[in-house]
């Protein structure tokens, strides 16, 4: 079965121009990373701030090109830099941001909102748009009565859920979440991460999912990618890496995740009675 | 009024909120109260004036105004040097003084929002020369190049209004620009984006109507600046011509009785002060209103 996404040797470099007092230099954001993801399956990228996540997520949804390497997606492959984007590919990849404030338009209705993708790549009538959007709606938990409502009403949990209905309106094939829950309380951020495992069993989704929140990623990850420098330094199932971390990154990662349980809070106490 | 509140109350609209906010300005709402009696002197001007604007009383020239000794009550505020009515001059030229600010608030906000929008979604290198041309625009004084142009294009208030136009523009431009820029990178722009619109589908509808707020503040602001300049120009000799009842062209045809005929002269000038005055307080009002910045709670 060919993957879903494919990457080999992924990279991206900015330049960044030089002036009368620096040197022109180039930055590499991202350094040769491979992967692919099955169809139904989520693999997650974790890593510190600025080691090419979010730089990953812009070339997977093609909003940037990569400097070189190859992407394919469902074993076509894509690359935007040299030829322009068809609509079909285009549908085949969403994504959803971190940030719930700034991720839907505050001058249009959510009704809108979710309608537009629509209108823009496929040649639906009014009337079916509008059904259409009321059932996503309803398949991400809110209701019919929001459907002519403003962002500016909502909690930021609901407007990641219209955000979430906004992705999956064209049918995606791969959707890459980035950070999708950091902005979130904890309450709110399980059922946001609930929602996406039902989401994903129902229509079969592929995930990309970002974060660099260890216990979300244990979660609902099937691979998982540990990301640093830009360079994938850890890459291999849930259960290998979570039990054997191989590089040191990774180790330091998993050391500096807050333990609560009783053991460990024992275990504290006495290293603190102990000196 | 409670019927109002209760509303606001149960689903806020836009427009109750904006007639909050709007409304907690009272010189706002003093200048929109004058703006639209001015509107409306002007549009019913065959009606309210009691003369009309062109016709000359030769038995009557210079005649003070009604409560001072030798006035008439059917000239209230005088009669200029060929004996026409002051009041009703004044009404019309209310006309023109509106339609000028209409025409160049149009003509500069079309033409410098789609520039500055152009400039702040590609960047680059268009970018870059547009605003360096609107630099070298803003470098002059307006109301020079304003007399330059209508000097070149020839005296008038068609070619006034277009030279006014061109001064405005760079206003406008750097605008849109700067809010086109913050909005640019915005989440909501990139799914937009991503889901596939095009760049006249992100530019028209989705990134300017989140830039309008500032507009429509440098808009109200424009028009009256906009009024001023016609003035001007029209008491330099350049805009309207006359017999055209426009404020600053009477000002001008009224400069040399100063001395003996104080009425003459004031009166074009007030109603100059307080038309702008008013569309200031309003603008500043809007500004209130619509910055969210600015707004309380």
């Amino acid at each position: 079965m060919t993957p879903v996404l494919e990457a080999r040797d992924l990279t991206r470099d900015y330049h960044i121009p030089g002036s009368f007092f620096k040197k022109a230099r180039t930055v590499h954001a991202v350094k040769g990373v491979s992967f692919a993801v099955e169809q139904g399956k989520t693999l997650a990228i974790v890593g510190e701030s600025g080691c090419g996540k979010s730089t990953l997520a812009r070339i997977v949804t093609m909003i940037d090109p990569a400097t070189s390497g190859d992407m394919l997606i469902d074993g076509q492959k894509v690359d935007i830099a040299r030829e322009t984007l068809t609509s079909d590919m285009r549908r085949k990849v969403q994504i959803v941001f971190q940030n719930p404030y700034g991720t839907l338009n505050p001058r249009k209705k959510i009704g809108d909102i979710l309608t537009e993708p629509l209108i823009i790549n496929t040649k639906i009538g009014a009337d079916e748009r509008r059904d259409r959007a009321m059932a996503m709606l309803k398949k991400v938990g809110l209701e019919e009565k929001h459907y002519g409502r403003y962002p500016h009403m909502f909690s930021g949990g609901q407007r990641q859920r219209v955000a979430i209905a906004r992705a999956l309106m064209l049918n995606p094939r791969l959707l890459v979440l980035d950070e999708p829950v950091s902005a979130l309380d904890l309450s709110v951020q399980a059922q946001v991460l609930n929602l996406l495992a039902d989401l994903q069993d129902e229509f079969q989704l592929t995930y990309v999912f970002i974060s660099h929140d260890l216990s979300v990623v244990r979660y609902i990850a099937d691979d998982v990618m540990v990301m640093y420098y830009g360079e994938a330094v850890e890459y291999g199932s849930r259960e290998e890496v979570f039990s054997n971390p191989q590089h040191s990154y990774t180790k330091t990662l998993f050391a500096a995740t807050p333990r609560a349980d009783v053991e460990s809070i024992k275990a504290r106490l006495a290293r603190k009675n102990a000196a | 009024m409670s019927s109002v509140e209760s509303k606001t109350a149960s689903q806020p609209s836009a427009l109750a909120e904006f007639w909050y906010y709007f409304s907690r300005n009272k010189g706002a709402v003093i200048g929109l109260a004058v703006f639209l009696l001015v509107l409306f002197v002007a549009i019913f001007a065959p009606f309210v004036a009691p003369h009309s604007a062109s016709e000359q009383y030769r038995d009557m020239l210079l005649l003070p105004p009604a409560w001072m000794e030798g006035g008439n009550f059917s000239f209230l505020l005088g009669t200029d040097a060929v004996g026409r009515d002051i009041f009703s001059r004044l009404i019309y030229g209310a006309r023109f003084s509106l339609f000028i600010g209409l025409i160049v608030v149009t003509l500069s906000v079309i033409s410098g929002v789609l520039i500055g929008l152009v400039a702040g979604y590609f960047r680059g290198r268009v970018d870059t020369v547009i605003m360096r041309v609107m630099d070298i625009i803003l470098a002059f004084p307006s109301l020079l190049l304003a007399l330059v142009l209508v000097a070149v294009l020839g005296p008038g208030l068609v070619n006034a209004m277009i030279a006014i136009s061109l001064v405005n523009l760079p206003h406008f431009v750097r605008l849109t620009r700067a809010a086109v820029m913050t909005e640019r990178a915005k989440d909501y722009v990139i799914a937009s984006k991503v889901a596939g619109a095009g760049t006249m589908r992100l530019m028209l509808l989705t990134i300017l109507p989140n830039c309008l707020a500032p507009l429509i503040v440098q808009a109200t602001l424009a028009f009256s600046a906009a009024i001023l300049d016609a003035a001007a120009l029209g008491f330099l000799g350049m805009g309207a011509q006359p017999p055209t009842p426009e404020w600053g062209t009477m000002l001008a045809e009224a400069r040399e009785f100063i001395q003996r005929a104080w009425w003459v002269v004031t009166f074009p000038g007030l109603a100059i002060l307080v038309t702008v005055l008013s569309i200031n307080l309003m603008g500043d009002g809007l500004r209130d209103a619509l910055d969210p910045k600015l707004k309380r709670s």
